[in-house]
């Protein structure tokens, strides 16, 4: 009896409803559109963060002007444009090419080239030595011989 | 000897690099404001909040504008430092003061001494946003025109006082 009534009693237990987390923001795609551009935009208060990333109270100050600038219907340049006024080159992740950042652009390929070109003398080189003409009978004895008497004497 | 020296020159080369690194301030910033006009703002007067400053009031002096704030640890460092110049009364200090609650602003200053002319209070941090303040305190030297010619990210050191900001200030002036 007992087991039939803890078996009623199992079935008439309610499934737990879950609901998806509510977005934090009413409109997710302006957030989504907040979240990209603030990615690519420095924290200046922790350097290594990106606005996204940092709940420093700077960071969430200029998330919100993002935000609300966007509201406004500014483009994404133009917000852009309104952090490097403030706040200079630095707080794009990806500087734009100037005369004091083309080092930066073209380092990596200036040291691509540079390796290149070594991979090229080092293969050329290598090549050279081993195409040099086989021994002849003579100088091959000549060399075990030598190599005999490293083994033995330890001078090379 | 020669396979040596090509690491040799890789290791000195990148000593020098990251000995030039290591006495490089990632915090000193290049501000873009340096020779631009300040940031046009009307806020409430810390003291007498029925008033407002302007940066246009200030038109034909040359002066300090300097963003504290109570709550702010590095400003009491330069502090006296602001004190002792205001009484020398070489170059009249404005006050912005970064997202603080009036009392306590009022209280910080009764304690630690009122080197501000006037203070402007930037409740909600927008204004500081259009001077690229990212650290409390940040010190502006600006001119007569309302250009700004000098920015110092972090407290003002007798150093940078005596070398940098007086210095300029009277050849502003002058």
């Amino acid at each position: 009896m007992t087991r039939i009534t803890a078996v009623l009693l199992l079935a008439l237990a309610m499934p737990a409803y879950s609901n998806e987390a509510a977005p934090a923001a009413d409109d997710p795609v302006l957030e989504q559109r907040v979240m990209r551009l603030t990615a690519e935009l420095r924290c200046l208060v922790c350097q290594n963060q990106s606005l996204a990333d940092s709940h420093a109270e700077l960071a969430i100050d200029l998330k919100n002007q993002v935000r609300s600038q966007m509201k406004a219907g500014k483009s994404d340049a133009e917000i852009r444009d309104y952090m490097v006024a403030r706040y200079g080159d630095f707080v794009l992740y990806r500087p734009p090419l100037k005369s004091n950042t083309v080092l930066l652009w073209g380092g990596p390929f200036v040291l691509l080239a540079a390796g290149a070109l070594g991979l090229g003398f080092y293969l050329r080189r290598r090549r050279a030595r081993l195409t040099e003409g086989e021994l002849t009978s003579e100088q091959r004895a000549r060399a075990d011989a030598l190599l005999r008497a490293g083994q033995k004497g330890g001078t090379r | 000897m020669n396979r040596f020296l090509l690491p040799l020159g890789i290791f000195l080369v990148l000593s020098v690099f990251l000995a030039v690194g290591l006495k490089l301030d990632p915090r000193e910033v290049p501000s873009p404001l340096i020779d631009k006009p300040a940031p046009p703002f009307q806020l409430a007067l810390l003291q007498d909040p029925g008033k407002t400053l302007a940066p246009g009031d200030l038109k034909g002096q040359v002066w300090i504008l300097n963003v504290w704030a109570s709550w702010c640890v590095p400003c009491l460092q330069e502090h006296p430092l602001l004190v002792d110049l205001s009484k020398q009364s070489v170059v009249p200090i404005y006050g912005l003061n970064y997202k603080d609650a009036r009392d306590d602003a009022l209280k910080w200053l009764a304690r630690h001494g009122n080197p501000y002319t006037l203070s402007a209070m930037d409740a909600d941090g927008i204004v500081s946003i259009d001077y690229g303040v990212y650290g409390v305190p940040e010190t502006y030297v600006i001119d007569k025109d309302g250009v700004i010619r000098f920015k110092q990210v972090g407290p003002v050191t007798p150093k940078v006082l005596e070398q940098k900001i007086l210095p300029l200030v009277r050849r502003l002036q002058g």
